[in-house]
């Protein structure tokens, strides 16, 4: 193979993901050939049922908007060496801000209360996610599991206020908050049935992207990623850079919530709870927390999931037979880690 | 629950009692499986995959063959599969242990969902309760001592373990491996093999945590049979200060914790309920805070753990 390391790094994780993506399909045909479904047929439909046609790429952006701001949230701590899985949590508080400006702000110009809701939502989820790297950083509290115990505490949150304080009297058997106006509800973009969530995602991306690359805020959070000790030695802002990152990766799951409220359910309530902030650490991870990878790999499990449909039309596989496949793909993709270094392996030269 | 409004406020008590008995055993065998893995050094996350394929594959075994015990046991045999597969990933080097769980619990909950989909209509055999009421005239004192047998069972495990840990060659060798895997090598223990079984034991734990689930309360097989006691295991047992004992008293607090709820509504208290059920996560969080320091590890927990702060 080539002589250059970097190549070398760049071809392993081709072969790897390649490799990954290869297992995968293996497994997951023997194991739809178990249930009684050909595997052909099955994954020509998840094909089909994800990019086969202008209408299931609509469905697949759809359903690709969320994982991408809620991948955010993983994917950015990770800048620091950080494990963040307080996605689902962030997104949660998010839709309920979101849904509580939209309503108070009700009357005011749309666009006005689309903004309102943004920020509402942003702040909300930047502030959970930033709390939670305060206390890892002023006190060493484990980052991980404080926002896994935050995602209980935010659906707790959600339900309470969707029963209680901003309870709308006629949600009977779903409580849920009032609605939050159809003329206040985030469109359509120009051009297709996709909401403007997915711009968002793309942006939001895009963005991030920019400014961990290309800036001195990136290079400094890259510092902090590789050596604390070091950074704090350099004399960086270790705590404000470590809010900071919380509050941008809350942020973006935060947004998520706002684009479920404002694009798809018009108000507030358990349906927020759907699982997005588990994918999105399942995005992260796939994207091996690449910003720039972000935006395809959300696509290829907002493809995924659009397929669901499909599969039980055709095969009556159920529709937990996507998640299967998430499951499995995300653990193949973990266990492929230890197969780094050892494809092409770099020999280093002894010093004389 | 039924029975408790007849004793008036007196009912608070007893169904809360009896609730947090009931709603505890599930807690009580995930943390105690958690337990077990994390006294090793390694952290297991997808629990909650496990505890859903438990609750399935007991489900499902109790009704082809009628014995609801037939179930558990298949239960623990599919935890422990699925405990060794997280045990075996995570042996691998350069794997991140967290990420393994959560893919874990994403596949566990899957596969039960699918494999579990002609279930949903069938009933099967539910596990007996014993009567340790039967001397009462009152039928909600009756309702409140009806205690499953797979509590018992566990609180016996719990006193085992503790033993384990405290007197025991076995216990003493986890521990090292968990406090210090380059003192547990010196001494000649095989760390990997060690954190695979406690792992695989520890989904076994977790699979008949989640037998109680389908096959006693709520005693029925779906998709939203979980609340996420699986997930809530790794709090638990940081709560409890990884002591099977306290993993005891903890778990009859969380579940006394999701009790409040329905007993308050009993009497007329309907709203805040959800706060209540949250209160568990919360004081977790504040145990948390308390126990870590910016300099030190998490208090009482094993040396090698990966969540240590210190790493």
């Amino acid at each position: 193979m080539t002589s250059h390391p970097g190549l070398r790094l760049a071809a392993e994780s081709v072969v790897l993901i390649l490799a990954t993506f290869a297992a995968t399909a293996l497994l997951f045909a023997l194991f739809v050939a178990a249930a009684g479904a050909p595997p052909t047929g099955v994954f020509y439909d998840i094909y089909l049922g994800a990019f086969g046609s202008w209408f299931s790429w609509q469905n697949t952006l759809t359903r690709a908007a969320p994982f991408m701001l809620a991948a955010l949230c993983t994917a950015l701590p990770a800048r620091l060496g950080l494990l963040v899985i307080g996605n689902e949590g962030a997104l949660v508080i998010g839709g309920v801000a979101a849904a509580a400006a939209g309503i108070s702000l009700n009357g005011v110009a749309p666009l006005a209360v689309q903004v309102g809701m943004f920020v509402a939502a942003a702040v909300a989820g930047g502030l959970w996610i930033a709390g939670a790297l305060a206390l890892r950083h002023y006190r060493g509290v484990n980052e991980t599991i404080s926002t896994l115990l935050l995602n209980y505490l935010a659906i707790a949150l959600l339900l309470w206020l969707v029963g209680g304080p901003l309870h709308d009297p006629a949600s009977l058997n779903k409580p849920s908050t009032p609605s939050i106006g159809s003329a206040n509800m985030l469109g359509d973009m120009p051009g297709m049935s996709v909401h403007w969530g997915l711009a968002y995602g793309v942006i939001a991306c895009a963005l991030l992207f920019v400014l961990f690359r290309y800036t001195t805020f990136g290079f400094a959070a890259r510092i902090i990623g590789g050596n604390v000790r070091a950074a704090q030695l350099n004399g960086l802002a270790v705590a404000r850079i470590t809010l900071i990152v919380g509050f941008l990766a809350g942020a973006a799951a935060g947004v998520a919530g706002m684009v479920e409220v404002a694009a798809v359910h018009g108000r507030a309530n358990e349906s927020l709870v759907a699982g997005y902030g588990y994918v999105g650490i399942l995005v992260a991870f796939l994207a091996r927390q690449n910003l720039a990878m972000i935006v395809p790999v959300a696509i290829l499990l907002g493809g995924i999931e659009a397929s669901g449909g499909l599969l039980q039309r055709h095969f009556e596989l159920p529709d937990a037979t996507t998640t299967v496949l998430q499951g499995t793909l995300f653990m193949l993709l973990l266990a492929s880690e230890s197969l780094r270094g050892r494809i092409f392996p770099i020999r280093v030269q002894e010093a004389n | 629950m039924e029975g408790a409004a007849d004793l008036g406020w007196w009912g608070v008590p007893l169904a809360l009692l009896a609730g947090a008995v009931r709603a505890s055993t599930p807690f009580l065998f995930v943390s105690l499986g958690e337990c077990l893995t994390e006294k090793s050094g390694r952290i297991n996350l997808g629990l909650e995959g496990t505890l859903v394929m438990g609750a399935m594959i007991a489900y499902g075994i109790s009704f082809l063959t009628g014995s609801p015990w037939l179930g558990v046991a298949g239960a623990a045999g599919v935890g422990l599969v699925m405990g060794a597969l997280h045990g075996v990933i995570c042996g691998l080097p350069r794997v991140n242990h967290i990420a393994v769980g959560i893919a874990l619990m994403i596949f566990g909950v899957g596969l039960a969902f699918f494999l579990g989909k002609p279930l949903i209509q069938p009933s099967a055999p539910q596990l007996p309760g014993l009567a340790l009421g039967a001397w009462s005239d009152s039928r909600a004192v009756r309702a409140a001592l009806n205690v499953n047998a797979l509590f018992i069972i566990g609180v016996i495990l719990t006193f085992v373990m503790a033993w384990m840990f405290r007197s025991t060659r076995i216990g003493l060798a986890i521990r090292t491996v968990g406090d210090s895997r380059d003192a547990a090598r010196a001494v000649g223990l095989d760390v990997k093999r060690i954190r695979l079984l406690t792992t695989a034991v520890g989904g076994a734990f977790a699979g008949v945590g989640g037998s109680f689930l389908s096959l006693y309360y709520p005693g029925s097989w779906n998709e939203g049979l979980s609340s996420g006691q699986g997930l809530m295991a790794v709090a638990l047992v940081i709560f409890a200060r990884w002591d099977p004992i306290k993993c005891l008293y903890a778990s009859l607090l969380f579940g006394g914790a999701g009790a409040l709820g329905p007993a308050l509504q009993g009497v007329g208290i309907s709203t805040g309920y959800y706060l209540f059920n949250a209160t568990p996560y919360l004081l977790t969080l504040i145990v948390m805070i308390a126990a870590s320091s910016r300099d030190r590890a998490l208090a009482g927990a094993p040396g090698d753990l990966s969540i240590n702060s210190s790493s």
